[in-house]
């Protein structure tokens, strides 16, 4: 797959998230707090509510729906009441802009 | 009038699914993201200093009322330990069921286990059943957490001020979760692979009740009970009293919690043992705000809420009759005027769902 440009890296807020659709799809594109980003699958996997409105801490996203937890570097649930993982993609910077690989 | 089936497996739950309205889309304020950001940012210190405050004064308490029984005089600090354990273990298990209460997971993990252990909740199953209870507030059939059905079983609501019913299903549920395993009706909301851990949960609390018993036994002396099991009982009148407030009288089968939920303001006792869960439409609608945050996270969004009863005796004049009207009307609730700031309720759809 070719890479996708989703944002600019200054239209998210460091430790923050914004949500990215794309063909039918949705994402979640994250800044960390040492300004790197990371991109997973946009709906929590419990009840499949939007992450964009959730909160970032460190390396980790809350659902704002029943504070599941993830790790969005690996997509790892942390907390329940989530049991599956989030999916993850790859993410380059280049020339200022986000790119994902989906 | 249709009567309603609260059972999590009867015909209104497969109605809430059919009609859309158990995966429906709640109500939100409108609060810019930065504002939000920093209402939700965690901390640690702010529950720190409860739980010292609140461990410090049950271990106080608790000592009192040892020293000085089997005297009435040690009546009033059994009173006020039994309303920390009885009442204020409740919000605090809710908060942390939350994992809003601190920033570190662990501290948040160890509160929320003993305050499940206090409250007779199991720590698993309960985790699962409000997350139920936050995505389907009040949908009948769907919710596993009303407080007040309709119609109100006023007996029930009067003894629950003592802990009776709760502790009746929850000693009977504990046992069949020890021994038998996880209950067809919880198979509904907790997934396959948390039933081990439910199952472990009870027997641990199950043992922990048998050596106390036995231990008053040994001694010939309730004193153990007083510390460990009775105060579920004799201290639970807060959370009652509180918990009632949360929704009763107000709509159901909706998907807008100012419809459903009510905040009331309290005095700072109450508060603390209720952790700031007063502030209950905010609460619901943004679950990821810490209760240290939700005054001001009221001041943000009460231009779009119904105003807040201002104390608990006012919450209560408004909702008891509303709850005896039930008792002929269960279709009757109270509906709250909204401010002219507040953006509408939505009619169409919830006239619509009513219709189904
Ligand atoms: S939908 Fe995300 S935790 Fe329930």
């Amino acid at each position: 797959m070719p890479w996708i440009d989703a944002c600019a890296t200054d239209d998210i807020e460091t430790e923050d998230l914004i949500r990215f659709d794309h063909a039918g799809r949705t994402f979640a594109i994250y800044r960390s707090p040492e300004d790197t980003f990371f991109c997973t699958d946009g709906l929590c996997t419990h009840e499949h509510v939007h992450l964009e409105d959730g909160l970032v801490q460190d390396f980790e996203i809350e659902c704002p729906k029943h504070n599941a937890t993830f790790d969005y570097r690996t997509g790892e649930a942390l907390r329940a009441p989530a049991c599956v993982n989030l999916k993850t993609y790859k993410t380059r910077v280049e020339n200022g802009r986000v790119q994902i690989d989906i | 009038m249709t009567k309603r089936d609260y059972s999590l497996l009867g015909d209104d739950a497969r109605r809430a699914v059919d009609s859309g309205l158990a995966a429906a889309e709640w109500y939100h304020t409108d609060v810019p993201r930065k504002t939000m950001k920093a209402l939700m940012t965690r901390s640690d210190q702010p529950a720190i200093r409860d739980t010292i405050i609140l461990f410090g004064a049950m271990i106080a308490l608790a000592g009192i009322g040892i020293a000085l029984w089997p005297s009435w005089w040690s009546a009033p600090f059994w009173l006020a330990y039994g309303t920390l354990y009885g009442s204020a273990m409740d919000s605090r298990w809710h908060e942390c069921s939350h994992g809003t209460a601190f920033k570190t997971r662990w501290m948040n993990d160890a509160l929320y286990q003993i305050a499940s252990f206090c409250m007779m909740r199991n720590a698993t199953t309960w985790r699962w059943s409000h997350a139920r209870h936050h995505s389907e507030t009040y949908i009948v059939g769907r919710d596993p957490e009303i407080a007040v059905m309709r119609p109100p079983a006023f007996i029930k609501l009067v003894l629950n001020f003592v802990g009776v019913f709760d502790v009746a299903a929850a000693l009977p549920r504990m046992v069949y979760n020890a021994f038998v395993g996880v209950h067809p009706e919880e198979k509904t909301f907790i997934p396959e692979t948390e039933w081990p851990k439910v199952v472990r949960t009870a027997r641990i609390y199950v043992a922990i009740y048998a050596a106390t018993i036995g231990l008053a036994a040994w001694l010939g002396s309730l004193l153990p009970l007083m510390v460990i099991g009775l105060p579920r009982l004799y201290g639970a009148w807060h959370h009652v009293m509180t918990g009632l407030l949360q929704h009763g009288g107000l709509a159901d089968n909706v998907v807008d919690h100012r419809l459903n939920s009510r905040t009331v303001i309290m005095n700072p006792i109450s508060r603390f043992i209720y952790w700031n869960m007063n502030y209950h439409v905010e609460h619901h609608m943004f679950p990821m705000v810490p209760y240290h945050a939700l005054p001001q996270l009221h001041e943000t969004i009460k231009h779009d809420l119904p105003a807040a009863n201002r104390s608990i005796a006012e919450a209560f004049a408004e909702m008891w009759p509303a709850l005896v009207r039930q008792l002929r009307y269960e279709d009757f609730f109270i509906k709250r005027v909204l401010p002219d700031t507040a953006k509408p309720y939505r009619e169409d759809f919830h006239a619509a769902l009513a219709a189904e």
